[in-house]
């Protein structure tokens, strides 16, 4: 009788344990998964004003709202252990909703040796950053610069009109990170 | 030790600490969140007193049951235990009961919330990015940056000077800001995670590296305000104050007019301004 | 009950002997709950010890302002330390070696159910600590960057990196087979007639909080694989420079991080639950709204991690979600607490050591509650977060919360564990002291936060003096405090008064059925609970 419940004890204990083992796996998984679940997060919520490092996939026309101004300002950081000099070539621009505008930021080499950085790009407030688009963007590629290489860095960019009408400032923050090896 | 000392003895504990919690809430000195100079600090400062008091009070009433019955209904008094073990009705009223003090409590937090969030139109912007461990400081309109180092002499710290009245949170060159108008803040950090908080302005906002946080503030009187890192950032964490001094307008204007002639002014680490 | 003339489970399942193997190999290979349950405790005990010294250390260095006894990077390792000790090595432990001592005897099974992995559970654990405090030792020291592992900070980590990621995995694998264990005992082991809605509630707390376990201690480890990867092999999950995102890992972290002080606290919230009752002489109020709040507190822990992060630069409906979540939790904690007191409320009490550290739990726990209220409110929190204010609630719901519910177990089931009483005079000076001195220790916390002083600091500005050396005292005391324990528990370990089976004139539940100290193989035969 004792033994009988012990063996089908056994038997419960075993699958008991597979499936306590499964969601064990299963969490560790949920751990990687919220890496891309995060992601998508971002990219709907402006979650640390993330833009994305992508292109904007169709570049449809859109109206331009001439009544509109809204001021747009550029900031540049480098991140430590980035050897090179940074910074918007304007500090700010008034733009409308809509119209494509250009801009550069300029960066320089500081080293006597090759180097390879990417910037990486982030938007306040951060509700505002799925509706700034980037159209062109150095922060798409990782960038080398030959030793004491200065360059300009072209931006294009429209204000989506869907923006939110209380937002009347968007801020353009670029980091330059250093890839290689000693990025620090 | 008799169990009728015991229990005086922790009611006498309890309501000294009650007392005395509630005295030095409204003491002057450095017991109680200071309101602050802002309306949003001011806000945030008499959130937290109301959370505290509905605390307090619920806290005596709990407590106060608790040692009532704890008096009352020892074995030592030859009481005879009662059995009952439940009851539907208090049950569902000590649910909905704290349901309706939470939905009060989050009826004011909520507001001051949306009211913290909004950093629309300000008329300054101030970049400020975290070094392990330093701030830099980067007025986004005016050309105007510098970097902001602890004062404070290692011969104090190390015991071997008397240490002065700001021990710690004096720096070499402050954050300065004019008084009445709306500065937003705009932090980020160059190799850990840090974190902007003045007290006094009820800012506290991480400073991550490759991101922008935002935030906004408008005091409205000059004085000296002081803060420190709150997020820990290496072995110096304890060691990177932050002083920002609130001026009228004019003197303001003064003082970034001298920066900008200044070498002390670097719009970023590298010296981004030579370019 | 006669048990002597069935056959016994364990022997023919596990093969086992009918007693202990003598000598040192009794511990190395014992698969028997009962030598298990010790050694957990007294692990735990020990890692008790070293956690303290380590806060010990750090109340010194800030007894005044300036530098005085340890360098800052070396504070910042004691801080780092001190967590994750007392986390992982003291108080995990310490329910887990409860567990294993109380659920079988409490749902009347012979042993856990799975005994082997029960022996190995055990056994990692003083391999990962000797690895974790061996890294204090390396050139670099040990990790300095904070329990929670913050990248890119921790990433500036020395050659103790590697070794605290492998420690975290181990302990990890640790606790998810003490769960798992846990979870296959409760569910497969109880003997008839003990229906769920009849076990005690520490076997209910306990099967929540196992439950917790396997849920969040793989999502610590994934988050820690991603700290190692990111560090030698090149990813970029939590560095920007790479597309990764530093403050991922504090929602990776803190989904594990928040539930996690959920499974410190449930366990307790069952010992307490056992011990009102008996000392109350009257039955536990509300046992299902009991059984139905801890339920709903493990729930909610799931849904409010970004709590700990209000600062990040959350959108403001991310801030109110949470805000609004974490309120929430007040509601199935007060239902507890309104329980304990009603529990009380028209018993017979009588105040032994093990009810005074349970009365002070549900005092003291809940002023951690308050102070945990005010901390929920995004805007307020805004000045608390990352201050005093936050050291003292965390430690007020783990010293007098979690910590004095391990005492008052201790001190419970002492005799019966041993068969011998404790010193109760000893046991009372014990209780005032603590009581006493964890006051002074943490209280004055909550002035210093909301002045203004961080937490995580070497040196502090002046106006902070004060009340760090009062809270610098009230550690000493309470610190030394736990000598007496110590003492109390190898004097009752050794000899003393003969515990009666039942202990407790108001115990009820199948443990005090058994003599005092229970055979080696208990309920080798179920009993039958009616």
């Amino acid at each position: 009788m004792e033994i009988r419940e012990a063996v089908s004890a056994g038997a419960a204990n075993r699958r008991l344990v597979k499936r306590l083992l499964l969601i064990t796996v299963a969490m560790f998984g949920f751990g990687f998964a919220m890496v891309p679940i995060y992601d998508v997060l971002c990219q709907i919520t402006g979650l640390n004003g993330k833009t994305g490092g992508r292109q904007v996939a169709a570049v449809l026309p859109m109206a331009v709202d001439e009544a509109r101004t809204v001021t747009v300002e550029f900031v540049a950081n480098l991140n430590v252990g980035a050897p090179w000099e940074f910074a918007p070539q304007v500090s700010h621009m008034q733009v409308h909703p809509g119209q494509y505008y250009q801009t550069h930021y300029l960066a320089r080499n500081l080293t006597g040796h090759a180097l390879v950085g990417q910037a990486i790009p982030s938007v306040a407030p951060g509700l505002a950053a799925q509706h700034f688009q980037k159209i062109e963007c150095f922060c798409f590629n990782r960038q080398v610069f030959q030793p004491e290489e200065r360059r300009e860095m072209p931006v294009v960019f429209r204000i989506d009109p869907n923006l939110p009408s209380d937002v009347h400032t968007i801020t353009l923050s670029y980091t330059f990170f250093r890839l290689d090896d000693a990025g620090g | 030790m008799t169990t009728s000392r015991i229990a005086q003895a922790g009611g006498i504990a309890a309501g000294g600490a009650l007392l005395a919690w509630s005295a030095v809430a409204h003491a002057d000195f450095a017991l109680n969140m200071t309101p602050g100079a802002t309306s949003v600090s001011r806000e945030i400062y008499s959130l937290h007193m109301l959370i505290f008091w509905i605390c307090v009070v619920i806290g005596v009433a709990v407590f106060g049951v608790m040692f009532w019955s704890i008096y009352h209904h020892r074995k030592s008094r030859g009481v005879a235990p009662a059995h009952f073990h439940e009851s539907t009705l208090i049950e569902i009223v000590w649910t909905v009961v704290p349901m309706l003090i939470l939905i009060a409590m989050a009826v004011p937090a909520t507001k001051v919330l949306i009211r913290m969030a909004d950093a629309r139109d300000a008329e300054l912007t101030i970049k400020v990015t975290g070094y392990q461990w330093r701030w830099h400081y980067q007025y986004l309109n005016e050309d105007v940056g510098f970097f902001s180092t602890l004062s404070t002499s290692p011969a104090q710290i190390h015991n071997d000077a008397s240490k002065g009245e700001h021990y710690l949170l004096e720096v070499d060159q402050r954050m300065v800001v004019p008084v009445g108008k709306k500065i937003r803040v705009l932090t980020t950090a160059s190799d850990v995670i840090h974190s902007w908080w003045v007290p006094a302005l009820a800012i506290k906002k991480d400073a991550i590296p490759g991101f922008i946080n935002e935030s906004w503030t408008l005091i409205d009187k000059p004085g000296v305000y002081r803060g420190q890192c709150a997020e820990l950032c290496g072995k110096d964490h304890g060691f990177m104050p932050i002083v920002v001094e609130a001026m009228p307008e004019a003197e303001f204007r003064q003082w970034v007019a001298k920066m900008k002639a200044s070498n002390l002014n670097t719009l970023t680490a590298s010296g981004g301004k030579t370019l | 009950m006669n048990t002597a003339a069935a056959p016994t489970l364990d022997d023919h399942d596990h093969g086992h002997h009918a007693g202990p193997s003598p000598g040192l190999m009794r511990w190395l290979v014992t698969t028997n709950h009962k030598d298990i349950g010790t050694l957990y405790l007294l692990f735990s005990l020990t890692m008790f010890f070293i956690g303290g010294a380590f806060a010990l250390v750090i109340r010194a260095e800030l007894f005044q302002p300036g530098l005085q006894i340890v360098n800052p990077h070396f504070f910042n390792q004691m801080t780092t330390l001190h967590a994750l000790v007392m986390v992982f090595g003291a108080v995990m432990p310490a329910f887990v070696g409860l567990a294993n001592w109380l659920l079988p005897m409490m749902i009347g099974a012979p042993d856990m159910a799975l005994p082997r992995m029960n022996n190995w559970s055990f056994w990692i654990m003083p391999f990962a600590f000797t690895l974790l405090l061996s890294t204090l030792f390396t050139s670099g020291g040990g990790p300095a960057g904070g329990w929670t592992l913050y990248p890119p900070l921790v990433l500036q980590t020395g050659d103790a990196f590697p070794f605290v990621i492998l420690a975290v995995h181990m302990l990890g694998v640790s606790s998810i087979m003490g769960a798992i264990n846990v979870i296959a005992t409760i569910l497969n082991l109880r003997a008839p007639g003990m229906t769920l809605m009849k076990m005690p509630l520490f076997v209910w707390t306990w099967l929540i909080t196992a439950f917790l376990l396997i849920a969040v201690m793989p999502v610590l480890a994934g988050a820690v694989t991603m700290l190692l990867t990111d560090k030698y092999f090149g990813t970029s999950f939590f560095n920007a420079g790479g597309g990764g995102d530093p403050v991922l890992f504090q929602h990776v972290f803190w989904f594990f991080g928040h539930p996690e002080v959920y499974i410190m606290i449930l366990p307790a919230f069952g010992v307490i639950s056992q011990i009102i009752p008996t000392f109350a002489r009257k039955p536990l109020f509300g046992y299902a709204s009991m059984v139905y709040a801890t339920s709903s507190i493990a729930f909610l822990s799931f849904i409010v991690w970004a709590h700990h992060m209000f600062t990040v630069g959350m959108p403001l409906a991310g801030q109110l979600f949470f805000m609004y979540a974490t309120m929430l939790i007040a509601v199935p904690t007060g239902v507890k607490v309104f329980n304990w007191v009603s529990t009380m409320w028209r018993g017979a009490m009588t105040f032994e050591t093990p009810m005074l550290f349970a009365i002070a739990f549900v005092i003291l726990f809940t002023i951690g509650g308050f102070s945990g209220l005010m901390l929920a409110i995004a805007p307020a929190d805004f000045q608390y977060q990352d201050t005093y204010f936050v050291v003292a609630h965390f430690h007020y719901v783990l010293v007098p919360g979690s910590v004095f519910s391990l005492m008052a177990a201790a001190y419970y089931w002492l005799p019966k564990w041993t068969g011998h009483m404790y010193n109760e005079q000893m046991g009372k000076i014990h209780f005032w002291l603590s009581v006493v001195g964890v006051n002074i220790l943490f209280f004055p916390q909550h002035f210093l936060g909301l002045a203004g002083m961080p937490r995580r600091i070497p040196d502090y500005a002046l106006q902070f003096t004060e009340f760090n050396m009062i809270s610098t005292v009230g550690a000493f005391l309470f610190g030394f405090s736990q000598l007496l324990f110590l003492y109390n528990v190898i004097q009752t370990i050794r000899g003393g008064v003969k515990a009666t089976d039942q202990v407790w004139e108001g115990a009820h539940g199948l443990e005090w059925t058994l003599p005092s100290p229970p055979p080696y193989h208990t309920f080798t035969t179920a009993p039958v609970v009616k």
